[in-house]
């Protein structure tokens, strides 16, 4: 530990939560100050959610697969959108600094880019929380189908399809520092090109087998089909989510060291005092 | 717009900072900035081409040169922002590509050219980096800083609805948060109107005597530099060309002001050896 200039703050040399506490505090300034970007976080998963009621509602009486299990497009819908937001929530928070052209500012503060990285995995969890949890509560009284029966096994898919989406949302950062705002929309669209394989709402088999072979190297799959596993046949399958877990495992130390390497690259190429709109 | 206020014990910022830190512990005679063989090539264009000099504590220097001439870059590598191709820079004696961190605190800069979030009000922005500095106190220090920056008056608006003048106000209010023993700044007074330009520059005058700390600009301002910097580097085409006092350059040059001294290095007139000019 050192001393700051002004005597005043010891400045930790090593990892400090307050700098983290620092920059969460700089993303929930943001959403307090603008309702249409918390309403937005709320609306897509409710509109979401209630397209899939719907749609699970007329399906309970034309399928016998959906009859099995009323809740299981409700329950994929809502676990995709925890993957889909937890990106997002790291992606966004990230896109935020770019908007604002603020990294100049950042990173001649003793702020360490994995705090920062740590600060916006946490933002995604609050993001997350704000869009996805209103959607669940909502379709309680809608269909009488309430996510939260899934019990215990939803804390492990809630937490594993976090882990993918963060994984994903720093390997996306990466990219959009290496290339620029131009590169922005990926934040957008990336997570959509897992949504077919992922066996989202259709198990894996149904799938060609030669794109099986991709589906169950993703971890989202291996918790989807955890899911019906235990909607369908109310087993919780653990070979499923020690695949899921160590596939996350691996993703997320892909996506943080392909973060900090075009982070580096960022630093080397100038980018960090010109990025910006 | 009020002149700036005088640095009294019990108002500003400098209220807060003891008098026994940094600045007159064993390590001042390290230089405050020591540079060696720095050079940063983008592609095939050399931006900095090896350059070397010191910049010794409690003066305010200037990298004064054409647009492309490498001093935003200099400035750039300074704050570790960007990585040099070659070349070391030592600030407090600390090698800032190896412990960046240990000098981080101890430093800050400020440019119009990177904006502070536009969303936040300057309070907000002030208390996010406050807290990043690990600054203590800090409703009391922004309340100083208010006074002295007078900010007071658009503390609570959003940042990106101010004026030109109120942003760079409140960029060097955040530049000062934990006040710095170096102050970097890139064209502080540039889009400010002259009585603006005036009272920043009066500012930092009046900081630097206080607070002993080194300042470097990278301006192409003559008269601002003139004014306020003791140390004066020129470069051209990333290469110090010449180097002194405001008043060595216009006996060198048998100039009037500054600006002619520019032009004549600007056409390649220069007096001094590149390698001369780093002594």
């Amino acid at each position: 530990m050192s001393v700051a200039a002004t005597g005043l703050a010891p400045i930790r040399e090593g990892f400090s939560p307050a700098r983290v506490a620092a920059m969460m505090l700089r993303y929930l300034y943001l959403l307090r100050s603008s309702w249409p970007r918390t309403l937005e976080l709320i609306y897509w998963p409710a509109i979401q959610m209630i397209l899939w009621g719907f749609m699970s509602r007329f399906l309970m009486t034309n399928s016998s697969w959906v009859a099995r299990a009323g809740g299981v497009l409700l329950a994929a819908v809502m676990l995709w959108d925890v993957m889909f937001r937890g990106q997002l929530g790291v992606s966004v928070s990230f896109l935020e600094e770019m908007w604002s052209r603020n990294l100049g500012h950042l990173f001649v503060t003793p702020l360490r880019a994995y705090e920062w990285v740590i600060a916006l995995i946490a933002m995604s969890f609050v993001r997350v929380g704000i869009g996805v949890v209103p959607a669940a509560v909502l379709a309680i009284p809608l269909y009488h189908y309430s996510i939260f029966s899934l019990g215990l096994p939803l804390i492990a898919f809630f937490s594993l399809l976090m882990i993918m989406g963060w994984a994903m949302g720093l390997a996306i950062c990466g990219l959009i520092l290496r290339h620029g705002l131009g590169a922005e929309s990926i934040a957008w669209f990336a997570v959509f090109i897992l949504a077919p394989v992922s066996a989202i709402y259709y198990p894996v088999s149904v799938l060609p087998w030669w794109l099986q072979y991709v589906a169950w190297l993703l971890p989202s799959t291996h918790v989807f089909e955890g899911m019906r596993a235990v909607m369908f046949d109310h087993v919780f399958r653990f070979d499923h989510f020690i695949a899921a877990a160590v596939l996350d495992a691996l993703y997320l130390a892909c996506g943080g060291i392909v973060f900090l390497i075009f982070m580096r690259q960022a630093r080397k190429r100038g980018a960090l005092m010109q990025m910006g709109e | 717009m009020r002149a700036p206020r005088p640095f009294c014990a019990g108002t500003g910022f400098f209220a807060l900072a003891p008098k026994t830190g940094f600045r007159h512990d064993a390590r001042v005679s390290t230089p405050a900035i020591q540079v060696r063989n720095l050079s940063k090539r983008f592609g095939d264009i050399v931006a900095v081409d090896g350059i070397d000099f010191t910049v010794a504590r409690g003066v305010t220097a200037a990298l004064l040169g054409g647009n492309g001439a490498g001093k935003t870059t200099t400035l750039s590598i300074l704050l570790g922002l960007l990585l040099p191709s070659a070349g070391a820079v030592e600030i407090f004696g600390e090698d800032m590509l190896r412990h960046r961190y240990r000098v981080l605190p101890r430093i800050n800069f400020s440019s119009p050219y990177v904006d502070l979030p536009h969303r936040l009000t300057v309070r907000q922005n002030l208390t996010v980096y406050g807290r990043l500095y690990g600054l203590r106190n800090l409703p009391a220090r922004i309340a100083a800083l208010s006074r002295d920056l007078q900010i007071g008056p658009f503390l609570d608006r959003p940042t990106g609805k101010l004026s030109a003048g109120q942003k760079t106000r409140v960029a060097l209010a955040k530049a000062l948060l934990n006040e710095p023993e170096l102050l970097l700044l890139d064209e502080p007074t540039a889009s400010l109107d002259p009585d603006t330009g005036d009272w920043v520059r009066s500012y930092l005058e009046a900081y630097r005597r206080h607070s002993r700390a080194t300042i470097l600009l990278a301006s192409h301002n003559m008269g601002e530099v003139e004014r306020l910097c003791s140390d004066v580097m020129m470069m051209r085409a990333g290469r110090i060309v010449d180097r002194g006092s405001p008043q060595e350059l216009l006996a060198r040059y048998g100039r009037a002001t500054l600006e002619q001294v520019f032009l004549d290095i600007a056409r390649g007139n220069e007096r001094f050896a590149p390698s001369e000019a780093a002594q």
